[in-house]
């Protein structure tokens, strides 16, 4: 399959805010593409320099082959932004919204595909209330509605669950995920990494305007491993002295780092040895605030990272 | 032109859904000025031959539709831009031009209803005589157009609701009040008509009452490419504006 997006050596200074030092991105068809960060890493600039929204100083971006500034009517209606702010134009109702939204796509006639959007969104019920009486949440699905008026192949949304409540993020991604399944192209900008580790197949991190890590996410969760086990021992119970090494004290109890799971055994056989018996037990593993702590740190991911390399994996294949 | 029509349309929606404000506010307006001005005057004094009531009134009608020309495209641009909702019109693939000419039309049609409303609501206080109705339209549709590619320079350049009335206050209002609106610029002290004839705004309402009375302070014809001069070059700077993106696309 072919690159849904392409980023090429893009970068964009603000004054003197380097928000993109040279940022390349490949992201195939039917990717679920995470772009995570902390406040001001570039993500917001990135995903608008794709829609257009920022002209970047150099390199170039392309939509499914259209290139955002050249041929910028054919990638505008390839791609569905859901921005980050919460907007609303105040004078309109949820359908007028939609529909308005419908024409500027040379879309008209536009009903049946609206209706099903405002269907799976919850929205039906609101379809004739003006935009002003909406909450937030039934505004934020509004946004997302009308990323989808056009039936865009790409679709990007821009940390669209932050201040929203559990039922309708659940909601969403399971709209959003369906909506994956069924070929489209989704990338996703999130505080919650939960979200990004549960969604997305792919992730980049980007820290200061570049990529600092671009993996498959079980990848990233493997490299940096953080596998531990913990033991709380029955009380009386001494650990053994050959292990004092190695653990470190732990919510009343020993943990110990693990390079991989095979050191479990030698470590229980041990302590049966020693005849320690356990209250607890608890083997628990990376996930991924901990690879992300560990990047932002300035742990090195070593190769796969940096400018300008591009391999993309089909999607569900994991490497 | 794909995204013209729709981007047209959602303009006029916007001002007509608060037509109360948008429209039927500057009418009211209108009159009031008529109403005080003929009372005081009416009776004193005669313009270029006309009754002064009957003089006031194309130049009230062109007043308002300037002035409501110039706050349709500019507010309702610095209102997008400051909630973010402009987002809306900057993601579909609607061109600079198409852009330019939705505001533009839109604040032209805002324009025209207020100023037909006008000529409606007064037309009970003065005779109008219509001798020359194709140079009305002329100026009407040219110092709309005018007022409102204006107000999209201003719109876009605004950061704040203040600056825009700024703008409104400082610029807008003086040149509407000071074009002979409420007289005959020979009626002035020379170096005033002098400063007048510097104002293009002086050409609309001239050229435009000429449309009624058949008389002028100018040529018409003067007028008109005035007029039209300033058209291509307030136009020219505003797509000028648009395609560098500027505040809009950073």
């Amino acid at each position: 399959m072919g690159s849904a997006v392409s980023i090429q050596r893009v970068a964009k200074h603000f004054g003197r805010l380097q928000a993109l030092a040279g940022v390349s991105l490949e992201i195939a068809e039917g990717e679920f593409f995470g772009l995570l960060g902390p406040n001001g890493a570039g993500k917001t600039t990135l995903i608008s320099c794709l829609a257009g929204l920022v002209r970047p100083d150099s390199g170039r971006l392309s939509v499914l082959g259209a290139d955002v500034a050249a041929d910028y009517r054919a990638a505008r209606r390839l791609l569905g932004v859901v921005p980050q702010e919460l907007v609303f134009d105040p004078f309109f109702s949820v359908r007028e919204t939609l529909r308005i939204q419908s024409g500027y796509f040379g879309l008209r006639n536009n009903d049946d595909w609206i209706d099903e959007i405002l269907a799976n969104l919850d929205l039906t019920s609101k379809a004739g209330t003006n935009m002003r009486r909406l909450s937030g949440g039934m505004k934020r699905r509004v946004l997302v509605a009308q990323a989808l008026v056009h039936k865009p192949p790409v679709i990007v949304l821009d940390e669209p669950t932050a201040g929203v409540d559990v039922e309708l993020r659940q909601g969403l991604w399971q709209f959003v995920q369906r909506l994956n399944r069924e070929g489209h192209t989704v990338i996703l900008t999130t505080h919650y990494l939960e979200e990004a580790e549960a969604l997305c197949g792919r992730i980049a991190m980007l820290k200061e305007g570049r990529v600092v890590a671009l993996d498959t996410t079980s990848n990233l969760l493997a490299r940096f491993s953080r596998h531990a086990l913990t033991v709380r021992l029955t009380a009386g119970g001494a650990l053994p002295e050959a292990l004092r090494g190695r653990a470190t004290p732990s919510d009343g109890g020993w943990q110990f780092r693990l390079a991989g799971y095979h050191e479990v055994e030698p470590i229980l056989a041990a302590l049966r040895e020693a005849g320690c018996t356990f209250d607890d037990l608890r083997l628990t593993q990376a996930d991924l605030e901990d690879v992300f702590v560990g990047v932002m740190q300035g742990e090195g991911l070593g190769e796969g990272v940096g400018e300008g390399h591009g391999e993309v994996p089909a999607r569900g294949a994991v490497p | 032109m794909i995204g013209f029509r729709t981007l047209l349309y959602k303009e006029v929606l916007r001002f007509w859904k608060v037509g109360f404000q948008t429209v039927a506010a500057p009418v009211l307006t209108a009159m009031l000025y008529l109403m005080i001005f003929s009372h005081v005057l009416d009776a004193q004094m005669r313009v270029n031959g006309v009754r002064y009531a009957a003089f006031l009134v194309p130049g009230l009608v062109m007043m308002s539709l300037l002035q409501n020309a110039f706050a349709n495209s500019s507010s309702s641009l610095i209102q997008s831009k400051i909630t973010g909702s402009v987002v809306f019109v900057l993601l579909p693939p609607i061109s600079y031009v198409e852009f330019f000419f939705a505001y533009v039309v839109a604040a032209v049609l805002r324009g025209l209803m207020v100023g037909a409303g006008v000529v409606l609501a007064t037309v009970w206080f003065a005779p109008l005589t219509f001798v020359a109705p194709w140079w009305i339209v002329a100026f009407a549709v040219l110092g709309g157009g005018i007022l409102g590619a204006f107000g999209m320079i201003a719109g876009i350049w605004a950061d704040k609701f203040d600056q825009l009335a700024g703008f409104q206050n400082f610029l807008i209002m003086p040149l509407t009040m000071l074009s002979g609106v409420f007289y005959s610029i020979h009626s002035l002290p020379g170096v005033w008509q002098q400063v007048s004839h510097l104002n293009p705004v002086f050409y609309m309402i001239d050229g435009f009452r000429f449309g009624f009375f058949g008389v002028s302070d100018v040529p018409p014809e003067t007028s008109l490419a005035v007029v039209a001069a300033s058209f291509l070059i307030v136009s020219a700077t505003t797509l000028a504006l648009l395609r560098s993106g500027y505040k809009l696309r950073y």
